[in-house]
């Protein structure tokens, strides 16, 4: 009985609070039809905003998932001064709020920044492109790092040994041993960096200035098309960014290791 | 190959692992470190290995002297206590991997796997993976695995601990059996004093870092160098500066002779062919006895009986062999 109580909970808190809103979106963009839903989001606007969005993610995904497997490496397997500090900060992101984050990055690249120079040698970094890669890559740089720490403790390292006493050099080592040990958190972290890259909205709004056809990636016109009142251009490329994420879900389950449990 | 140790050293921050250890392991022998746990036998064998790196000293495989070498070219094959199988390939792939690093061809690799496979009895089982095995079978393959490059020493570091104490028994006689056919100079890190002396040609005893004593398994449950020693290769009474092994107590229900002296039975504990009777003696001293079962039933022993106990031998250490991790020699 109390097995039935549980479950009833347990979905309809997930249906209330997940299914219903993004569900109604699906019903709101598609209420006048396929044809409606496809012409809202085929403006040029929009496809520029789509294709800026992937754009910055092909950047910071990749950048992030290299990264993250270093330092997870270096986090678990190192043995030096300061680890516990740098643990804490790769957590940053996550505590962070988005918006702060941007200011952080207006105030180091603006006019009288640590870095405002750059600008001054053609280099733009604010409402442009690259501050935008950067706001991403720093609110969606924990992930993979989360994802990768926990199992590389849990395979320990006599793999790794047995390997080396085999002849195996230290990236012969990485290659065919650790990382297809990491494989499905790497690839579990690449799915979640992907879908904060994708739907990140308050970093990047603060840096990129928000110029349409220029620096607006999709969550950024979504918010424009919402406030000006084009609701039904909202809702369609609101629908594109949720297949963008359930793409990325299924697309990365083909890459799970064959791996027998 | 054989292995030589010499004057190594190792620490651990402040805790030192090995002190000033020094070991000959003869070409072609099955040799067994032994001690408890933190003795440092682990630490030894990882040194041999070139796992870790020695603070002081050499370590000589053959002639060659190999402390700066790294593991991966040391030609030695290791065995860990819980398997390190890969666990995303196969059988047949962890049992090559060695090969394939090597770039050997294929049809070679092929061959060689085969031969392996057979010799640690896993021939059914190439296409299987790891966690489809027992850990027995997990065992023989990293074995196999290790055996594969050929290596001129084989370690292996707590090979059976991880396994059920049946399965422990059935690989130690066939890890016997292997290392007639094989030859290669082998060494074996156990905690076990009854799995040394089984399994192994010599032992070497090593306590808080240090050698104890080096010898055949009958050597150091003869002629034990120390009171570390003797009570660690097998049960002993303490009788003040007496040792006496339980077999070596002899009950009597009448006084007899000299060195007898009175006991009250505290408890009769049957093991099938054995039984162990524990006894406190008038003293106070507590001993335990064993006897076969035909013996034990001669006495009819009962709990509380007044029975003259006699040790038919006994050893006494000098006062430098008395205090156990001190003393290298009796």
């Amino acid at each position: 009985m109390s097995r039935y109580v549980l479950r009833f909970f347990a979905l309809g808190y997930l249906v209330l609070l997940l299914l219903v809103p993004v569900g109604f979106v699906f019903y709101r963009a598609f209420e006048h039809g396929l044809g409606a839903a496809w012409e809202a989001v085929t403006t040029p606007q929009a496809l520029h905003a789509l294709e800026l969005t992937l754009l910055i993610a092909a950047i910071a995904v990749p950048a992030n998932t290299v990264f993250g497997i270093v330092l997870a490496l270096a986090l678990v397997r190192g043995r030096f001064k300061g680890r516990g500090l740098l643990n804490a900060v790769v957590d940053l992101p996550l505590a962070l709020s988005p918006i702060v984050v941007g200011l952080s990055l207006f105030l180091l690249y603006g006019r009288g920044g640590w870095l405002g120079g750059l600008a001054e040698h053609g280099i733009k970094i604010l409402f442009a492109v690259p501050g935008m890669v950067l706001a991403t890559m720093f609110v969606s740089l924990p992930f993979v790092v989360r994802e990768v720490v926990p199992v590389l403790r849990e395979i320990g390292t006599e793999q790794e040994q047995a390997a080396e006493t085999l002849g195996a050099r230290p990236f012969q080592v990485f290659r065919r041993i650790t990382l297809p040990a990491i494989r499905s958190a790497v690839a579990y972290g690449v799915v979640l960096t992907t879908a904060r890259a994708i739907g990140e909205f308050g970093a990047v709004s603060v840096v990129s200035g928000k110029i349409q056809g220029k620096t607006e990636t999709l969550p950024l016109y979504v918010a424009d098309q919402f406030e000006s009142f084009n609701v039904a251009g909202a809702y369609a490329a609101s629908v594109v960014l949720a297949l963008i994420a359930i793409g990325t879900v299924v697309g990365l389950r083909a890459f799970q290791p064959k791996e027998v449990h | 190959m054989g292995i030589s140790v010499v004057e190594v050293t190792k620490r651990y921050g402040d805790y030192p692992a090995l002190r000033d250890v020094s070991v000959a392991i003869p070409e072609g022998s099955l040799t067994a470190l032994l001690g408890p746990s933190g003795s440092g036998k682990s630490t030894l064998l990882r040194v041999i290995a070139g796992l870790e790196e020695p603070d002081a000293g050499q370590v000589l495989i053959g002639d060659e002297d190999v402390t700066a070498t790294p593991a991966r070219t040391r030609g030695v094959g290791m065995v860990f206590q819980h398997y390190a199988a890969f666990k995303h390939m196969t059988v047949e792939d962890n049992v090559a991997f060695g090969l394939t690093i090597r770039k050997k061809p294929k049809a070679e690799i092929r061959t060689r796997v085969h031969e392996l496979l057979e010799l640690v009895q896993l021939e059914g089982l190439a296409k299987r993976y790891p966690a489809q095995l027992s850990g027995g079978q997990r065992q023989r393959m990293a074995l196999a695995r290790a055996l594969a490059v050929e290596p001129s020493v084989l370690l292996l570091d707590e090979p059976f601990g991880a396994l059920d104490a049946r399965v422990r028994k059935e690989l130690r006689a066939w890890l016997r059996r292997l290392h007639d056919e094989v030859h290669v100079t082998t060494i074996i890190v156990t905690h076990d004093q009854e799995e040394a002396m089984e399994v192994a040609g010599q032992i070497v005893v090593l306590n808080d870092g240090r050698v104890e004593q080096v010898g055949s398994p009958r050597e150091l449950y003869e002629q034990p160098a120390n009171e570390f020693v003797m009570s660690f290769v097998g049960p002993v009474n303490r009788l003040g500066d007496t040792f006496v092994r339980p077999h070596d107590v002899e009950l009597l229900l009448e006084p007899e002779g000299e060195g007898c002296a009175e006991a009250m039975v505290e408890r009769v504990v049957h093991l099938g062919f054995e039984v162990r009777v524990e006894l406190v003696r008038e003293d106070g001293q507590h001993l335990t006895a064993q006897l076969t079962q035909e013996q034990a039933e001669q006495l009819e022993l009962e709990r509380g009986q007044i029975v003259y106990v006699r040790p038919s031998r006994e050893t006494t250490f000098s006062a430098a062999a008395r205090r156990p991790g001190r003393q290298r020699s009796g």
